[in-house]
């Protein structure tokens, strides 16, 4: 076995697991800290992906940002700062059906996929960088939808801020 | 084969940059408390070893030898995650710190971004640490922690995307090429040098930095006087040892990363003399950062929580969005 088949079932391992124990465990924080080792092992798989930049970016936004906010908001929110999820029995049904729709969803589209499977070194791969291609594409070819996205953001920034601000005032005058 | 060959390869040179990471923290510590000692006109540690050099050591000893004591009310297996979780991450840093022409471990191509990544992930250690300790202290810590870091690495990434823009680079070993020139030569010069906004967005850089290490003027998350530790009052023995070492090897981090992107790296001071060249030129300007952080923490009084937000948010953010702009208009009209 090379190397980066063995790296890949590692990481392929440690997503699945941690992404299982992200659904099944009733600790809130755990299921938090759960998800970060997954979203860690799916950056690690972009790196073996050559997408250096992607597997960065993943790293800085969704676990140096996205999650802390998510701890936080698990923190503040429960008092007895260990909230347990408690699992419905009558949503299981329609819950399973969209995971399966989801899943052959996934499943065509996997398969429909034109993959270019190529054999390469993953060490030597850090020397060409995803970077500045990925940076002209957003800038040239798909500067639009760049944009709209942008201001999508901005305007969900403004609103967020805007409901959190409105939410003190009440307090006040109560 | 090719397996067991790369893992060895790759398990050295972390041995290695271990071992040098936990010299660097024991004379680190030893660093601080001299300065310390030396600024409130005391003369430190001096018993152990001649002046005091192995007062560290023993220290460390010390440590290793006590009671490692786990609170029965803590959430055990995040308590015992938490400090491996930031002396790792603190450690993966230096995976990409170019010491010199041939000395970096891994020059990946999108080198200060992987910085930048990995020490995000601290921040979710010092949460995990605060919240399994199960102590308002450690809470109250690690929530402050957890807002202060956040809070700063917006100008912190806006610092370094201006150096980022002048070099076209995110490769450390371009970034330190790029300043190849040293101090005074036109072309090619220390990027702190290069123009008035470079200028200020390496103090932007430095003051982001001071508070993403939790130092003083910003070291809310561990307030002696009101938070007993922050976010480790409840390890005790080798577990606050390891919060201890990734707090002095972030301290060298964030320097080295400083001289690395503003005051040229291992890169001579002076172009066609080789004084001061390479790793000897490299530690001395790093040392004279970590020295002006422990400076300014013997010297410093600590912001109060609001003071420390609206800097952040009200100055340092405007002044770093503006300084981008300006080193975009620079770039446009002079290069």
């Amino acid at each position: 076995m090379t190397v980066t088949a063995a790296m890949f079932y590692l990481f392929a391992v440690l997503t699945v697991g941690s992404a299982v124990l992200v659904v099944t465990t009733r600790n809130v924080v755990y299921a938090a800290f759960s998800l970060m080792l997954t979203l860690c092992s799916v950056a690690c798989l972009y790196v073996m992906l050559h997408a250096d930049f992607l597997a960065a970016t993943q790293v800085i936004i969704y676990v140096g940002g996205i999650l802390v906010l998510v701890l936080f908001g698990v923190m503040m929110t429960s008092g007895k700062l260990d909230m347990k999820l408690r699992m419905e029995r009558g949503r299981l049904i329609p819950g399973s059906l969209v995971g399966l729709i989801l899943l052959a969803l996934l499943i065509r589209i996997i398969y429909q996929s034109p993959w270019q499977v190529q054999d390469t070194n993953m060490l030597e791969s850090t020397t060409k960088s995803t970077t500045q291609s990925i940076g002209e594409s957003i800038l040239g070819q798909y500067l639009l939808p760049f944009e709209i996205v942008s201001v999508i953001l901005l305007v969900a920034l403004i609103g967020a801020v805007l409901i959190s601000r409105k939410e003190v005032k009440e307090i006040e005058e109560s | 084969m090719e397996l067991l060959s790369s893992l060895i390869f790759m398990l050295v040179i972390a041995a290695a940059l271990l071992g040098f990471v936990m010299l660097l923290a024991l004379i680190l510590v030893l660093a601080e408390r001299k300065v310390s000692a030396y600024m409130q006109d005391r003369v430190g540690p001096r018993r152990v070893g001649p002046f005091g050099s192995l007062q560290t050591i023993a220290d460390a000893i010390k440590l290793l030898l006590k009671e490692d004591i786990i609170s029965l009310q803590a959430d055990r297996k995040l308590f015992i995650l938490a400090p491996y979780l930031v002396f790792v991450s603190s450690f993966a840093v230096f995976a990409a710190i170019p010491f010199g022409r041939n000395l970096i471990a891994s020059d990946i191509n999108i080198g200060i971004l992987y910085i930048m990544a990995i020490s995000s992930v601290v921040v979710l250690g010092i949460i995990m640490a605060g919240w399994a300790s199960n102590s308002k202290w450690a809470l109250l810590g690690a929530m402050r922690s957890a807002a202060q870091m956040v809070s700063y690495e917006i100008p912190l990434a806006l610092s370094i995307l201006s150096v980022i823009m002048l070099v076209g680079s995110l490769r450390m070993q371009d970034i330190v090429g790029a300043q190849s020139g040293g101090l005074f030569s036109a072309q090619n010069r220390w990027i702190l040098l290069d123009n008035p906004f470079t200028f200020l967005a390496f103090f932007i850089y430095f003051i982001s930095a001071l508070s993403e290490v939790n130092r003083t003027p910003f070291d809310l998350p561990e307030a002696e006087s009101e938070l007993v530790a922050g976010f480790h009052t409840e390890y005790s023995g080798m577990r606050f040892a390891l919060f201890f070492l990734a707090e002095y090897a972030n301290m060298f981090a964030v320097s080295a990363i400083a001289v690395t992107l503003f005051l040229g790296g291992w890169s001579g001071i002076l172009p066609g003399y080789t004084f001061l060249n390479g790793v000897p030129g490299f530690v001395i300007k790093v040392s004279v950062l970590v020295f002006v952080i422990m400076w300014l923490r013997w010297t410093l009084p600590r912001l109060r929580v609001d003071q420390l937000m609206s800097v952040c948010w009200k100055y340092l953010i405007p002044i770093a969005f503006f300084n981008l702009i300006g080193v975009g208009v620079w770039i446009l009209i002079f290069d």
